[in-house]
């Protein structure tokens, strides 16, 4: 009874503090909340269409055509270049990358079937010209078989998994979470606790009957409350001001709880380890902000390369939000429990070492 | 210099049993011998100072006494208890505030005191507590917007909420102004009215003097001297002095009429007393001599001349230790 007393005196007082340095309300509440606004203001909506430079050499009807065809697609903005003009440098010039050239001789070879190219200028890193070049080669196609006069045999139907279609907001609402439990937790404990040591706190906190995992457990508590309330700060942007689709089950409670309860661990650790705190900040974000990246906050993992998804799932943050991604989106507990069942492993195993590595007093 | 190795403090009253009882302790960092075979005790209700330049061995003996250190031999008894072996028994009954006390910024006194309160499971009036270390006017203020002064004070009183039987100040005036300083002592003062025993650490010879009823002088891990502060000034300064502004004519008509050590140098002419009735004889030698003098006054050795005569240096601001020639 005395422990839970302690335990509750020291979450009271650390809350209480917690909540007068403004700072620290900031990036455990407010932040996650302006990302989820700042990202899903980005992603939403379709996006204005890609702007084309294409430059007509042909005078024949066929080359007109082509050009029409470009731009009934709606998916692209063409925007004509005189014929007089370097295409090239005229793209430099515009800060573009994407172009399209018609030869000359375009109607003409069409017409007696000679082969003839039309030049596309790209840039292989961007997305927007990977969707040009697929727009160009659709064409190209269909102008072929017209002039085969074929007719098309095999069509492409699109299907969508569940009964509406997943948007980028809904997958951004798990990884904003995630990203919540893991930066606000680790940043003020990896602090607090080279803080503390070199202020001596703990060294007077020692002197009480408050014991280190007591001390713990008072920090673990607290960013559950916090990672409860940002929790429902955060779906509620995303539902509201988005209209992100996503489950509200009972699952999703195990992930609230362990996150909190690894993060502040992990934090704990980390500023045990090292010795002032400036070391302690530095060692914190080389383990935060690769970790943020890569665990699929931002970004689906599964959209990056083989070796980083690897990478990936060594990361505990991993395995929070995929488990989030399982039971707010997909609805697959069974992969949800096993993302609870290694959370629970990493968790306990870094709270043993965090325990033992943390020093009430130094010697 | 001479040097007391072991040296025991007398206790005033042998029906208490002591608060403090060290003996032949000993404690190490490697090749540095930081308390080198000491011994001491310290009665119940009774200020207790350790003096002594920095790295003197004062923070590790105190800390070994709050079982925060552990000794490397020696017997050491804190009201009755070994402070290593039975430290969280220990802690219920200490105060304690460590050398440059801090706390966290955004906690007032008063919650402070609760939340300790809360810590050890007792009931108390913080007000009263805050009103014992004259804080009760800040009583609702951050600690981080706290003056030097307050912050000590806040730390007296956060060692005061076990109601503590003997409390541990280390260092409590380091780094403030002559104004805190002078209300820390009035804590300390209330304190001891408050029956407490304190162990008090500082390189302030006149915060040992007008606090403690016993100081003991360490110097490189060692206790050199210890008593009342009036013992050890009559055991090791020089006696009281008759000090005067003169010329060398007065300082060999004194000399030669009353028969005492009379020193010269740069107009002061300084007399050597032996026994009470030497003040006369001085004072009426100067009188018959018709000669010029002004400024004169008659002093005794302070702590201070002892400890420079002892440990062959100056107590600096800091602590750091200069040396006289």
């Amino acid at each position: 009874m005395g422990t839970f007393k302690r335990i509750r005196a020291d979450l009271v007082s650390f809350a209480r503090s917690y909540s007068r340095s403004r700072i620290g309300l900031f990036f455990g509440l407010a932040f996650p909340v302006i990302l989820i606004l700042l990202f899903g203001a980005i992603f939403s909506g379709n996006g204005s269409p890609a702007t084309v430079y294409v430059q007509n050499q042909d005078s024949g009807p066929v080359g007109a055509g082509f050009v029409t065809a470009l731009n009934s697609t709606g998916a692209i903005q063409v925007v004509l270049v005189p014929p007089s003009q370097n295409l090239s440098q005229y793209l430099l010039s515009h800060s573009s990358s994407d172009g399209i050239a018609i030869p000359s001789s375009f109607s003409t070879n069409y017409e007696t079937g000679q082969p003839v190219n039309v030049t596309e200028y790209w840039n292989p890193a961007s997305s927007t010209s990977e969707g040009v070049f697929g727009i160009t080669s659709g064409i190209v196609n269909a102008f072929n078989l017209h002039r085969a006069n074929g007719s098309q045999v095999v069509n492409v139907q699109t299907l969508t998994i569940k009964s509406s279609s997943y948007k980028y907001i809904d997958f951004l609402i798990p990884g904003m979470i995630g990203f919540a439990i893991l930066i606000s937790p680790m940043f003020a404990l990896t602090n607090i606790s080279a803080q503390y040591k070199r202020d001596k706190i703990f060294k007077q906190l020692s002197l009480t009957p408050l014991t280190k995992t007591d001390w713990l457990l008072a920090k673990i508590g607290f960013y559950i409350l916090m990672t409860l309330v940002s929790f429902v700060l955060m779906t509620a942007v995303g539902v509201y001001a988005f209209g992100a689709q996503i489950t509200f089950t009972l699952w999703i409670i195990p992930f609230l709880l362990i996150g909190p309860f690894l993060f502040v661990s992990l934090g704990m650790l980390v500023g045990s380890v090292s010795t002032s705190v400036e070391s302690a900040a530095v060692v914190g974000n080389l383990i935060t902000f690769p970790m943020m990246f890569l665990s699929g906050t931002f970004f689906p993992v599964s959209t990056m390369p083989t070796y980083l998804q690897n990478i990936a799932h060594v990361l505990p943050l991993f395995y929070v939000i995929d488990g989030l991604n399982n039971v707010m989106i997909y609805g697959n507990y069974g992969a949800a429990l096993t993302d609870i069942a290694i959370l629970l492993v990493i968790s306990v195993v870094i709270f043993v070492l965090a325990v033992r590595f943390f020093k009430w007093r130094e010697d | 210099m001479k040097c007391f190795e072991a040296y025991k403090v007398r206790n005033g009253d042998a029906s208490k049993l002591p608060a403090i009882e060290v003996s032949s302790l000993k404690k190490a960092y490697g090749k540095l011998q930081a308390v080198d075979s000491i011994s001491f005790s310290v009665d119940q209700g009774e200020v207790f100072s350790l003096l002594g330049p920095n790295g003197a061995g004062k923070t590790t003996t105190i800390e070994i006494l709050e079982g925060l250190r552990e000794r490397d031999s020696g017997d050491v008894k804190v009201l009755g208890m070994d402070p290593w072996k039975q430290g969280d028994a220990l802690h219920k009954r200490i105060g304690v505030i460590p050398q440059g006390f801090t706390f966290l910024p955004y906690i007032t006194p008063r919650e402070a005191v609760n939340y300790y309160a809360s810590l050890f499971d007792v009931k108390v009036d913080a007000d009263e507590i805050l009103r014992i270390v004259l804080l009760q006017d800040s009583a609702t203020s951050y600690f981080m917007k706290l003056s030097g002064g307050q912050k000590q004070k806040m730390g007296l009183a956060l060692s005061l909420v076990n109601k503590p039987d003997f409390v541990f100040l280390d260092e409590p005036t380091t780094g403030l102004d002559p104004q805190a300083r002078r209300a820390v002592w009035d804590v300390i003062r209330n304190l001891k009215k408050e029956g407490i025993s304190v162990l008090l650490t500082t390189h302030y010879l006149e915060e040992a003097e007008e606090l403690a009823d016993k100081v003991a002088i360490m110097n490189k891990g060692k206790i050199i001297t210890a008593g009342t502060p009036a013992q050890i000034i009559s055991e090791h300064g020089s006696g009281e002095k008759i000090r005067v502004r003169a010329n060398q004519d007065l300082a060999d008509y004194v000399n030669k009429t009353t028969g005492l050590e009379v020193n010269y140098s740069d107009g002061i002419v300084v007399v050597g007393l032996k026994k009470k009735e030497d003040i006369l004889a001085v004072l009426e030698a100067i009188g018959k001599s018709g000669l010029n003098w002004s400024d004169l006054t008659v002093r005794q050795d302070s702590l201070e001349d002892v400890f420079v005569k002892l440990v062959g240096s100056k107590i600096g601001d800091e602590g750091r230790t200069a040396q006289v020639n």
